[in-house]
Order: structure tokens, then C-alpha cells, then sequence
């Protein structure tokens, strides 16, 4: 062995850097979701690990609800420029112009209906694997899923017949139109994710550090104000310090309060937390005790 | 600072371990109760865990369900297959693979197993060895995990009683000896008290070994992995092809066993040919030796052909490269074995067409009998002999589980239908 030891973040980046080299020589055309939240930046790092010097052999993509904060699609843009790599961006607008997204309202959530688009997307360009960075331990229909999860051409998750995946051989195959959804770092927690942020000293959007904010109280949790979410009767508006824990929809992710101002201080309040990551910040995932399971079941990453 | 020091997990390994045992012997509670005592269970879920407990007419909080996870399962009360879950101490990461015990057991346990380091089987004090004990210490060292341990739950029940343990020890000993399990440690415990989880409690006085959580956070998985053959499955070639790396060809993969360094002579198979490694390169440079399990890019001095597929040894050291073996297979699919049929084997990163040429025997889980059989059915685990289309290149599973373990894959549908260990090379 060599000098330093094999650390719990060497373990579970050899095992990412593992897949996505399967992926990329057993799957004809995949492609790496990135948002620009803090798992899939994690996923691009491993990604340069993988398969540098030489490029990616597969584009990014993103499906974009046009509800994301601002902040997060500039930085989306930036770090894409900076890696010299192809991003594709397929937004939820042209699934709702072509009446294959049909929201109730102009501010409804628009989480769910991402699906939509993927799959859309997925058809678009017969991709037959998409690279993801959902964990297991965000949520406990996640927590049976599969490294490679096979969905049916209806881009459907079935959990209760799902590949059995040994030792780390993975069955990579897929009839024309079915697709996997391949997860690298199932494996990793919340915790792990702030861990290799500040080893590999990576750059993260603003928002997940403190800073102050207008929100209002609904439900169990915060929303930020804006043009998406305004105060109902009976809401008042507080401005007071927060940080988001995931990014995603600006009508339904809530901040949380702290004042963690560095990736040192988020992995110290991390470590600490005691509401979990989906359970603070999520209003989707509280609707029901199965949100997670029925979305994934409609083809949800 | 400080408080970032003392909750930095930086230096921390990484344990997979499975627990084996069904709901009536308490594994969803003790896992309840590691998760419980060291904090990892968040405020959320004991909120939703407990709504679901008065739920059911139920007073308080059952840690069982934690592990309970789609709502097919909460439905019915069931866990309906292999669920991972993440708890970490400053000492070590661990993920564990709970894995449900009814009528596909030996399915979910050999999936389950197949990565663990450590497996813990649940023993009822009140019960003694049944033969699902049996099963699971079969099970245990048919897929090789390096560390038992037998816990011995429900001591409350029996007033804590020395020698009802000590009967299970030696009851469960004499019966590991025919299946030459090594690295046993037995336990006395209650999960549902925590009398010897995290905590050693009251009650167990007599007992000087560790709880199972100090066993967790200190055993040594160094040498799970085979440290003496160095073994590179190359997945991907990387040609940038770019100005400055025109010449460029990087062989890229994972470590599976054993180390390299810089200058050392190795064979490529199923070639034969030779070459010497000139740059074992990672992300942020070059690096003068690296071992498994690794992933690294390698280059070489000499202009050979190589792909993926191909394996990189250390020269002299050799594995097999073989058309026909005998291996243990566990069937997994609910569409039985067609004997006369093609298969797809996949081992390290090799696809090939096989065919299953023999089967000698069925194994009986609970009393290690031989039968024999014409096919396998779900659940089914044989000896068997196949033959492949195109040479594997591949070690006995019993010396290195990295490059002995294979999947099969059903060709029309694409499912995988059974997991093999390579037992012994024929010519």
C-alpha cells in the first residue's frame, strides 16, 4: 500500500470512477445529467478523474425547469465552459408548448413534471444511459434502488423487479428504447458529498453558503420569495440568514437557516443535522410517506 | 476549529457488512438500534416512523421501521429486497445491506453478500442454531465474506444466561468448522435493551469480549482484498489524440488485487504478450505505485495492441486463461435454467457466450445435501460446468473474489439470471 491511507472518499471515488468507465464503454450513447447542485458538480469531478486527459465520452445535459435560481444557472454555464465540454439543455417550456407538460398554474411546482422532458429528451436523442447523482441515502425508495437502474421504454421504474447487482459487475444492457439510469455515487451520504467538496476544493453556487433572505413560513418549512412565491393572506414576509441544502425548483426547494458560511461550516453542520437533506428542504417529497417511489415509478431520475 | 477536528471523518475506512437473520430475530431492530445509538437516525424519520407506529395501533417508536422502504412493503409489512443504509462513527463509514428474510432469501442474501467485508448473523438466544442459521453461515462462506460475526440476540429473554450462550457458540462452531469459516466472533446481546450494541450495559457482565459496534469500528479489512496478484482489467483506452498527446495511449481501470509499480514487467492476457509499465498516472499526476483497489490510468513502453477486455498482470504471476470450469452458481431469475441454451457470462470486463454443460449438483441450504437436478430454479444454488465461447481470464473465487466472480445474463431479455464463482479451472 502506499503511504496514505485509502480513505473512506478513495474508496467510494474509485467505485464512481469504476462505473462511469463501464458506462462509457459498454452503453452506445450516454449522457451526464448535471443541474448544477452540488452531487452532480461531485459527478463532473469524477468524471475528469475518469477519463482524463482525454475528453468525456458523453455530453452533459440539463432539463431545465426555467424555474431555477439565477445563480445556479450562471455558474451551470461557467463550469461547462471551464471543462471545454458539449452541455445540452432541454427545457420544460418546449414540453409545455407542445402540451406534453400541462401545469394548473403558472407558479405550481415543477419538480415533477421533469420527468416529462427527460423522457422527452431521452427519445430525442436515443440516449440509453443516463449518468445521475441521486444517493441512497436522500430517501428510502432510493435506498432499494440499483447502481445501474433499468428502466422500460416508458422510462418506468419497476422496484419490485429490478436486476439483481453483485460484487460490481454490471449488466449494462438494454433493448432499443429502454434506457439506465446509472447512479456513481449511490453510495455516498450527504456528509461524503461536503467531504470531497472541500478535498478537491471545488466551486459550488452561492446559495448553499449563508446568506440573508426574504422567506416566508409554510408548512414545516421556508420559501424563498420570488417572482414564484409570494406571501398568501395570514403569511408575513421575514428576511433572516439561510442556506439552501439542494437546489431545484425555486417554487418548492426551502432554505434552511444557519450561518455556515464556508464548506467547512456546512461539513460541521452536516455532520451535526438532525433533519435529513430530502426531509428539510423538499416540499414535494412531504406530500406523501411514497412521493419519491411514485415519481421514480413515472420516470423521475 | 476543534469541532471540526473531532467530527472530521477524513481518515475514516469504509466497512460493507450484511445482517442475516429474519424479522422475529430482532435484525431490523438492532439495525435500528446501530443507527439509533450512533446518531445517524435524523429527526424526520423518527417523526414519520413513529406517525406510522400509532398507525398501526402501536404505542412508541419501532426502529424496525426504519428499514422498511417502498410502500408495496409498508403495505404488507414486508421487505422485499436488498435496501442499503449509511451510518458513519469518527472511526468508520459503514454501509449496510439489509436484506429481508422469507422465501427469496438466498437471492437477496447473495446479492447482498457478495461486496460485505463482515456479515452478521442473528441468532434468537431462546432458539438456538436452526437451520436458518445453518443457511446463512452457508450462504456466508459460499460467497467468501472474510468476518462472522454471530450475534446472540434476546439475552434478556433467557435473564442473561452464560451458559445458553456458550451452548450456541459451541453449537454454531462445530457446525462452521465443516464449512471452514475462519474470523468468528460470538456476541451476546439485546438489541431491543442495547445491552452490547453500542453500549455494554448492565446485564452482561460476564462477557469480556467487545460490543459489536467496537468490533465494527476495529476490524482489520486490509487484507480482504487479495494483496499478492496484481490484477488490471483494462476498461477503457483513452487516445485524446490531440496535438500534444498524439502518441497518447492511456489503459485505463481499476486495480482488482495486488499492486504495481513503475518499471515492473507485466504479461497482457489473454495475449501473452510483454511489455514493462512506464507511468501509472491518476487525476492529479503521476504516481509511483498504486494497489487496489485503485483506479488508475497505465501506460506502457512498448506499442501492443490492447483493449478492453484485456488483463494486465504482473509477469510470472500469472491467472487462467480457460474455455471450461466448474463453478458454484446461485440461480436468481424466476425463469428456470434452459440447459441446452446460450448464456452471456460477464467476469471482470469480459462478455462471452456460454454454455452450462453440466450441472452436478443442487445444493440443499439447510442440510448441505447433494441432489440432483435436470435445471435450477430461482433460489437454487449448484455445481455446475460451462463452457465459453471465448477464453476468460479469471482466478479460482476462493483466492481472489475480484477476478473469480461472474454474473450470467438471459440474452433475449436482458435480465441477469445468475451469479457464479469460479471454483476450479479445467483445461
Amino acid at each position: 500500500m502506499s503511504n496514505h491511507p485509502f480513505t473512506h472518499l478513495d474508496a467510494l471515488e474509485s467505485e464512481a470512477i469504476h462505473i462511469m468507465r463501464e458506462v462509457a464503454a459498454e452503453c452506445a450513447n450516454p449522457v451526464l445529467l448535471f443541474s448544477g447542485g452540488k452531487d452532480s458538480i461531485v459527478l463532473l469531478r469524477l468524471a475528469e478523474k475518469a477519463f482524463r486527459p482525454g475528453r468525456f465520452p458523453f455530453p452533459l445535459m440539463h432539463i431545465d425547469t426555467e424555474h431555477n435560481f439565477p445563480e445556479v444557472i450562471a455558474f451551470r454555464d461557467r463550469r461547462v465552459k471551464e471543462l471545454g465540454e458539449r452541455l445540452i439543455v432541454r427545457s420544460m417550456e418546449d414540453s409545455i408548448k407542445k402540451g406534453r407538460v400541462v401545469l394548473r398554474s403558472e407558479n405550481q411546482s415543477r419538480n415533477a413534471f421533469q420527468s416529462v422532458t427527460l423522457l422527452d429528451a431521452i427519445a430525442e436523442f436515443k440516449f440509453d444511459a443516463c449518468i445521475g447523482g441521486a444517493r441512497r441515502d436522500e430517501e428510502k425508495a432510493r435506498a432499494k434502488e440499483r447502481i445501474f437502474s433499468f428502466r422500460d421504454e416508458f422510462g418506468q421504474w419497476d422496484p419490485k423487479n429490478q436486476r439483481p447487482e453483485l460484487w460490481d459487475i454490471y449488466n449494462t444492457r438494454t433493448h432499443p428504447g429502454e434506457n439506465i439510469r446509472v447512479f456513481p455515487i449511490s453510495n455516498w451520504t450527504e456528509l461524503d458529498v461536503w467531504e470531497y467538496i472541500a478535498r478537491e476544493k471545488l466551486e459550488v453556487p452561492q446559495i448553499y453558503f449563508a446568506h440573508t433572505r426574504d422567506v416566508i413560513r409554510r408548512a414545516a418549512g421556508l420559501l424563498p420569495v420570488s417572482q414564484l412565491v409570494q406571501p398568501q393572506a395570514g403569511e408575513k414576509i421575514e428576511h433572516i440568514t439561510v442556506r439552501f441544502r439542494t437546489v431545484g425548483d425555486m417554487s418548492c426547494t426551502c432554505p434552511v437557516e444557519s450561518d455556515a458560511a464556508s464548506i467547512d461550516e456546512i461539513i460541521a453542520e452536516t455532520a451535526m443535522t438532525r433533519i435529513t437533506e430530502r426531509g428539510a428542504t423538499r416540499m414535494d417529497d412531504q406530500t406523501s410517506e411514497a412521493s419519491m417511489e411514485l415519481r421514480k415509478k413515472e420516470g423521475y431520475f | 476549529m476543534s469541532i471540526i477536528e473531532k467530527i472530521s471523518f477524513d481518515q475514516a475506512g469504509l466497512l460493507r457488512f450484511i445482517t442475516a437473520g429474519s424479522v422475529d430475530d430482532g435484525k431490523s431492530t438492532l439495525i435500528g438500534r446501530l443507527l439509533h445509538d450512533s446518531k445517524s437516525i435524523f429527526e424526520d424519520q423518527l417523526t414519520s416512523i413513529s406517525n406510522t407506529t400509532r398507525k398501526r395501533g402501536m404505542e412508541g417508536v419501532d426502529l424496525s421501521l426504519l428499514t422498511d422502504g417502498l410502500q408495496a412493503e409498508r403495505e404488507q409489512g414486508i421487505t422485499i429486497d436488498v435496501a442499503y443504509r449509511y451510518f458513519a462513527t469518527p472511526k468508520r463509514k459503514f454501509i449496510i445491506a439489509d436484506t429481508p428474510g422469507h422465501e427469496q432469501y438466498t437471492r437477496n442474501m447473495v446479492t447482498g453478500a457478495s461486496t460485505a467485508n463482515l456479515a452478521i448473523i442473528l441468532i434468537d438466544a431462546r432458539k438456538g442454531v436452526l437451520t436458518q442459521s445453518r443457511r446463512h453461515a452457508y450462504l456466508a462462506s459460499l460467497v467468501g465474506i472474510p468476518h462472522l460475526v454471530v450475534a446472540v440476540n434476546k439475552m434478556d429473554l433467557v435473564d442473561y444466561a452464560q451458559p445458553v450462550f456458550e451452548k450456541i457458540c459451541q453449537d454454531f462452531a462445530a457446525f462452521a468448522e465443516k464449512l471452514k469459516l475462519r474470523n468468528i466472533t460470538y456476541i451476546p446481546m439485546s438489541a431491543l435493551n442495547g445491552d452490547m450494541v453500542v453500549e455494554r450495559g448492565d446485564h452482561l457482565s460476564w462477557y469480556q469480549g467487545s460490543t459489536l459496534m467496537d468490533l465494527l469500528e476495529s476490524v482489520s479489512i486490509e487484507d480482504d482484498i487479495n494483496r499478492d496478484d496484481f490484477r488490471f482489467p483494462v476498461q477503457w483506452v483513452c487516445r485524446p489524440q490531440t496535438k500534444e498527446l498524439h502518441d497518447f495511449r492511456g489503459y485505463m481501470g481499476r486495480i482488482e488485487s495486488g499492486s504495481i509499480r513503475v518499471g515492473d514487467n507485466v504479461t497482457l492476457l489473454p495475449s501473452g504478450l510483454t511489455s514493462r509499465i512506464k507511468e501509472i498516472l491518476v487525476y492529479e499526476g503521476a504516481i509511483d505505485e498504486a494497489s487496489a483497489p485503485q483506479s488508475v490510468t497505465l501506460t506502457i513502453e512498448d506499442h501492443i495492441d490492447i483493449s478492453r477486455g484485456d488483463m494486465l498482470v504482473k509477469a510470472g504471476d500469472a491467472p487462467q486463461v480457460i474455455k471450461a470450469f466448474d463453478a458454484m452458481l446461485c440461480w436468481l431469475s424466476e425463469q428456470p435454467l434452459d440447459p441446452g441454451r446460450k448464456y452471456l457470462i460477464k467476469q471482470s470486463t469480459r462478455m462471452v457466450k456460454a454454455v452450462i454443460s453440466r450441472i452436478d449438483y443442487r445444493v440443499d441450504v439447510n442440510t448441505m445435501d447433494h441432489e440432483t437436478v435436470n435445471t435450477l430454479k430461482m433460489n437454487d444454488i449448484a455445481h455446475i460446468g460451462l463452457k465459453v465461447q471465448a477464453p476468460l481470464v479469471c482466478d479460482d473465487y476462493e483466492r481472489n473474489r475480484a477476478t473469480g466472480c461472474f454474473i450470467v445474463i438471459d440474452e433475449s431479455s436482458n435480465n441477469t439470471v445468475a451469479a457464479g464463482m469460479i471454483a476450479a479451472a479445467k483445461e
